[in-house]
């Protein structure tokens, strides 16, 4: 029995309009992903399924969504919403679909495709059709086989051998949360050897009505090649966000990753790490801040299949409310994967007795020679803590303060693109409690 | 009445953590410009003074008092306690993870110019301030610039309390076993940090299990401590003696002295 995102009548119509008049190749993608979701359907915490243990979809299933259509919005709505700055390569989807007139695609060596023009040509670029689900495998994800079925808008970047880009990326996901809505954006990022680019994703909107955003993004890292993902989460209260990375390292490949949660109802990021070439690196850093009644699941799994490699984990969460988190995935140390060295930790602040974090995260080794560690901490502010700083003449409020920002500020401080940092430190600063703790 | 010239008195303080009681009737004076050593064996309660004084939550106080500048502070807030000058390195310094050493020695001279009627300290001033201070500890220049203690080498932590005793020049400063695990360079820092403190405004009580800082600082007064109790009391003599005799010989001297 399959459990769709709604009534399954609609879903399959919404589909045939879609593959009506479509061209062969992405017919032909959008069919087999959907074959594959009408086997698995969407992911249940029954059966032993440890992914999704900790996250319960059914809220998200229950909504009747309509496809996302596109609106007028103003490109102020959206700076006041997500990090913006005008030198940057910015791309702007509104409710899934790229707004053509904020497309900025003209750097010497980044191409840039849209997804939804590639779509209608018979042959669509290289880019495409070399990488696009070269690295996402949907047979066992039920989300990811569902965007894959939609597949329709997104972008296609490919940063040509060599080309070090100076200005970052800034794509941006809007959704104006009109309707009760889905959509199913993509990206792929293909940096060529020894290429450099830094790329932000925000996920934003609007609006009061439940919206489903359900994205995969897949990177390809070359040789020598180095990219920086930054992803940011912050949407309303009312929206349900699953996202997929998909990241594949070439030899000597650098990949760092940046993710930032600040809301949605129920929030997912997946994000699968192959080091697929000798002595890569990759330094995966989050801050997740939750409150109310929201929920935040990183899944995160690293698959050392080559030597030499490194991977550095470290994710910080701060819990307020009824609010959840949940940390779970691996780091995969495969038998041929000799002195890989390895780092995961996850660190919580629990500012609520009625807060929630889950972390477990494991290390799986194969290999002889390799070093590795991993570690999960959840506390609150202790009290020999504040009383420290207390005798030092602060009061609970600013001491507490101190600490809260210090404990955020430690990821903040690990993004190298100067309006996004400041940006995400107002995001993140003032939304911050400055709680005054008894004891 | 409680004399003004003196800084500090301590009236009879009984205190319990739990159901222990760790303190049974402690009477201390501590007079301006005064240094007393409060030494003595593990567990015998130095610590458990030192933190009282300063504020530290979580002890009960079953009768007694503690007089600061002539006023009773027993039931005062730690923080407003050291605004009020009253300052305690500690024993095991608190890592503070996230939190730069730079912004927290700010935000507590800020918090402590602020009770004394003075404006928040511009940025350069404070620079410069910092700046001098450091140089006097021997701290180095990156530490300031990094997390509170954290990654800190045990001397490096001491020094940053010496720092902030130099820094927040409060009126009392203790010590809670600030020389313990210090090799002989870092020793003669945190000698020279309270050498340098000393003043007719200003006092020292300092907690010690050897009398080994005792050879950088001389006390004006020392007492021992056993069993929540002082004991003895004496000029710096005392010091060298307990270092030849041992603690067991104040315990057999006061058996004995009861049983005549």
């Amino acid at each position: 029995m399959v459990q769709a995102p709604y009534k399954n009548e609609q879903l399959l119509a919404d589909f045939q309009t879609l593959q009506e008049n479509s061209v062969a190749w992405i017919s032909e993608i959008r069919s087999t992903a959907m074959d594959t979701f009408g086997e698995i359907g969407l992911p249940t915490a029954r059966k032993g399924n440890e992914k999704w243990k900790y996250t319960n979809v059914a809220p998200i299933a229950r909504i009747e969504y309509k496809l996302s259509k596109p609106a007028a919005v103003s490109l102020d709505q959206i700076k006041a919403t997500a990090p913006w700055d005008d030198s940057w390569l910015n791309l702007v989807f509104v409710n899934g679909v790229l707004r053509s007139d904020l497309v900025r695609s003209d750097v010497d060596g980044v191409s840039v495709f849209s997804i939804a023009e590639e779509a209608n040509l018979d042959e669509p670029c290289s880019t495409i059709i070399d990488y696009l689900g070269s690295v996402t495998d949907v047979s066992d994800e039920g989300f990811a086989a569902l965007n894959t079925s939609f597949l329709s808008d997104g972008i296609a970047i490919e940063i040509a051998p060599g080309v070090q880009s100076e200005l970052p990326l800034n794509i941006i996901f809007f959704d104006d949360g009109t309707t009760n809505s889905i959509s199913h954006p993509r990206v792929l990022i293909v940096a060529r050897p020894n290429s450099a680019i830094s790329v932000i994703e925000s996920y934003v909107g609007g609006g009061s009505k439940c919206t489903l955003t359900n994205s995969i993004s897949e990177i390809i890292v070359g040789e020598r090649a180095s990219v920086s993902h930054y992803r940011l989460l912050a949407e309303t209260d009312e929206t349900y966000d699953i996202g997929y990375g998909r990241v594949k390292l070439g030899s000597k490949a650098k990949f760092k990753s940046r993710s930032f949660f600040r809301s949605a109802k129920i929030g997912r990021y997946d994000l699968n790490v192959l080091i697929d070439g000798e002595g890569a690196t990759c330094d995966l850093k989050g801050l997740y801040f939750t409150s109310g009644s929201q929920h935040m699941d990183n899944f995160i799994n690293i698959d050392h299949a080559k030597p030499n490699g490194t991977s550095y984990l470290f994710y910080k969460g701060i819990l307020d409310g009824r609010s959840r988190a949940v940390f779970g995935g691996t780091v995969l140390v495969r038998k041929f994967a000799q002195k890989t060295d390895s780092i995961q930790y996850d660190k919580n602040l629990l500012l609520s007795p009625h807060a929630e974090v889950d972390s477990k995260p494991a290390l799986f080794i194969y290999a002889d020679d390799v070093k590795c560690a991993h570690g999960a901490t959840a506390g609150n502010i202790d009290a020999d803590t504040i009383f420290y700083m207390r005798s030092r003449g602060m009061d609970l409020e600013t001491a507490s303060k101190l600490l809260i920002y210090g404990f955020a500020g430690e990821i903040i401080d690990a993004v190298e693109i100067d309006g996004l940092k400041d940006f995400l430190e107002d995001m993140f600063l003032t939304a911050l409690p400055s709680h005054k703790f008894e004891f | 009445m409680v004399n003004k010239k003196n800084l500090l008195e301590v009236k009879n303080l009984h205190t319990s953590i739990e159901d222990t009681e760790i303190l049974k009737g402690i009477d201390l004076t501590v007079g301006l410009g005064e240094v007393h050593a409060i030494m003595g064996p593990n567990g015998s309660g130095k610590s458990t003074l030192a933190n009282i004084i300063a504020g530290r939550p979580g002890y009960s106080v079953t009768s007694g008092d503690i007089y600061y500048c002539g006023e009773s502070i027993i039931s005062t807030q730690p923080e407003i306690r050291a605004r009020k000058g009253i300052f305690l390195a500690f024993q095991y310094p608190v890592e503070l993870p996230g939190v730069r050493t730079w912004q927290f020695l700010k935000s507590a001279l800020d918090s402590i110019r602020k009770e004394q009627g003075y404006e928040e300290m511009g940025i350069r001033e404070f620079d410069k301030l910092l700046e001098e201070k450091r140089k006097l500890v021997e701290m180095d220049q990156d530490l300031v610039k990094r997390s509170v203690n954290e990654g800190f080498s045990g001397g490096e932590k001491k020094r940053n309390e010496i720092l902030q005793l130099a820094l927040l020049d409060p009126k009392l400063a203790m010590l809670d076993e600030t020389d313990s695990g210090l090799d002989i360079d870092a020793l003669r820092i945190v000698a020279e940090g309270v050498n340098n403190f000393k003043g007719p405004e200003k006092s020292v009580l300092l907690v010690t299990h050897y009398q080994r800082i005792l050879d950088y600082i001389t006390p004006d007064y020392v007492h021992v401590l056993l069993d929540g109790r002082i004991v003895k009391s004496g000029d710096s003599g005392l010091a060298l003696e307990l270092e030849q005799k041992g603690y067991e010989w104040i315990r057999e001297s006061i058996t004995s002295g009861a049983k005549t």
